[in-house]
């Protein structure tokens, strides 16, 4: 898969999170790895780039095609994505089977048995069959984030965006919820993920696209961003963060 | 719940009981009341009719004022700025002028106008508009109460703003809504006394032509405030129990 963005610009009321943001991956990046730090952009970026939010202005391109922007056109195109938050954002009035199911049914067409079969070998993988009639106040936070890439992956994504999934988690609840990823990564689930967890994203990513105050400042393979961070930026940025781990 | 803390609500409740009736007899005999309970024996088919037809009429008009509500909110709510100013107007002049006058108005002009002679039903639907515009914004809060990250969860599995509505909003606004939306349906059958002005011999009206007529006045009244009490406590005590059944933790 090939990602690019063209000068994209996203703000909110007169904040500008994504300022003239441009990158191109390579054309066969399959693990994308969105770093910087807080308030950079990487949210926004990964909510752009899966259609969930419309820049104001720029192009965004997945394998040279462009997303569409007409309303219409782009919940058709964000339909074939699937997003996981940082706050998990299950809806708390569903158990998670009917979380899972709601959307397969009426957003993708899939009758009870089929979307009920599918849910339930999802959750099965990951771990949660036992709990699939709670509803999310009765779950863990790491089995609400598991839950929900269980959501996420549902309706066979062609690309799975998790935004910060582990932020919110405990150490054990990150390891079970990385597990997660890092599996789905090796199946070759086609992933963009936005983390602070870089020695995770050094495993499983194979390409960094790093953003600070809106801008895209590197993008390139993992390996080249972790040993020859081109930016003063970069280079602070994984000094912090590995300070103490 | 416990069982010692049941007894316990139920033993206080008792003793609260026998305090308020206490108070309420020593003030009763203070005055010297003197009572005459047989007009409202003769009567009391007559103030049969007259519940049936408040209760017919508060039903009716709580359908209206459901749909109303929803559909003021939903208007309030509207991307196209005169439905919003339309809705956002009508919500307004409804929630602030007195029923009274809407009653008049909506009644001698409006239903004339439009040569709707049928009073049960124009009133109906008059009381269902007003109660409707406070249920308006009850619904516009709760709905305002469930959170972006909802709406954006909504939109992220591919849901439309019918199914983020459907789906996602209503359900879990309609816990916060009940609470406020039982309180409007109380008053709703209480402000249906005002109906009598129109013609419409519910049971404040009947009340009234059984007291003009035999001099009575608290024999008359009380059974009234029974009457109520009647319809409104049941629908207080099954709101609980549907706020129960929508419980969840968030």
């Amino acid at each position: 898969m090939k990602l690019e963005t063209r000068q994209v610009t996203k703000r909110y009321g007169s904040f500008t999170a994504l300022n003239g943001a441009s990158f191109q991956t390579g054309a066969d990046a399959r693990v994308v790895a969105l770093l910087g730090p807080s308030g950079g952009g990487k949210s926004t970026l990964l909510r752009v780039l899966g259609g969930l939010l419309l820049p104001e202005s720029g192009e965004v391109c997945v394998d040279d095609n462009p997303l569409p922007k007409e309303p219409e056109a782009a919940l058709l195109a964000l339909r074939r994505n699937g997003f996981v938050f940082q706050g998990y954002n299950l809806f708390p009035h569903l158990s998670a089977l009917q979380n899972i199911v709601l959307p397969l049914r009426v957003v993708h067409g899939l009758d009870e048995h089929e979307a009920n079969a599918r849910a339930i070998e999802l959750l099965t993988r990951l771990g949660l069959a036992e709990h699939r009639n709670k509803r999310p106040a009765e779950l863990s936070g790491g089995q609400q984030q598991r839950a929900a890439i269980a959501r996420a992956l549902a309706p066979k994504p062609s690309l799975l965006l998790l935004d910060e999934p582990t932020s919110a988690l405990d150490p054990v609840m990150t390891g079970e919820v990385l597990d997660v990823v890092r599996e789905l990564a090796e199946s070759g689930q086609q992933i963009v993920l936005a983390t602070h967890e870089i020695s995770f994203a050094r495993r499983v990513a194979d390409w960094v696209v790093f953003l600070a105050q809106g801008r895209v400042v590197e993008s390139c393979p993992v390996e080249q961003f972790f040993e020859q961070p081109q930016s003063a930026l970069a280079r602070e940025y994984l000094q912090g963060l590995s300070r103490y781990r | 719940m416990p069982v010692s803390s049941s007894v316990t609500r139920l033993l206080w409740s008792f003793v609260l009981f026998l305090g308020v009736s206490f108070g309420v007899y020593a003030m009763f005999a203070q005055v010297h009341y003197a009572w005459n309970w047989s007009p409202a024996l003769v009567y009391g088919p007559q103030l049969a009719v007259g519940w049936l037809t408040t209760l017919g009429l508060s039903l009716g008009a709580m359908v209206v004022s459901i749909l109303v509500g929803f559909t003021l909110m939903i208007g309030r709510r509207s991307p196209w700025v005169p439905v919003q100013l339309f809705c956002t107007g009508a919500v307004e002049i409804l929630r602030g002028s007195p029923l009274l006058v809407q009653l008049l108005v909506g009644y001698y002009i409006v239903a004339t106008a439009l040569r709707i002679g049928e009073p049960l039903l124009v009133g109906m639907v008059l009381l269902g508009c007003f109660e409707g515009a406070y249920l308006a914004e009850i619904f516009r809060g709760a709905v305002e109460s469930i959170g972006a990250s909802q709406r954006e969860a909504a939109r992220a599995v591919g849901f439309d703003a019918t199914q983020t509505y459907r789906y996602v909003i209503i359900p879990q606004a309609i816990r916060r809504a009940l609470p406020g939306t039982t309180g409007q349906m109380v008053s709703l059958i209480k402000d249906s006394s005002l109906l009598s002005i129109i013609g419409i011999e519910e049971l404040v009206k009947k009340v009234e032509s059984m007291n003009s007529a035999s001099y009575t006045a608290l024999e008359g009244y009380l059974p009234l405030a029974l009457a109520y009490l009647i319809v409104t406590l049941p629908l207080s005590w099954y709101a609980r129990q549907l706020e129960r059944r929508f419980a969840y933790e968030t």
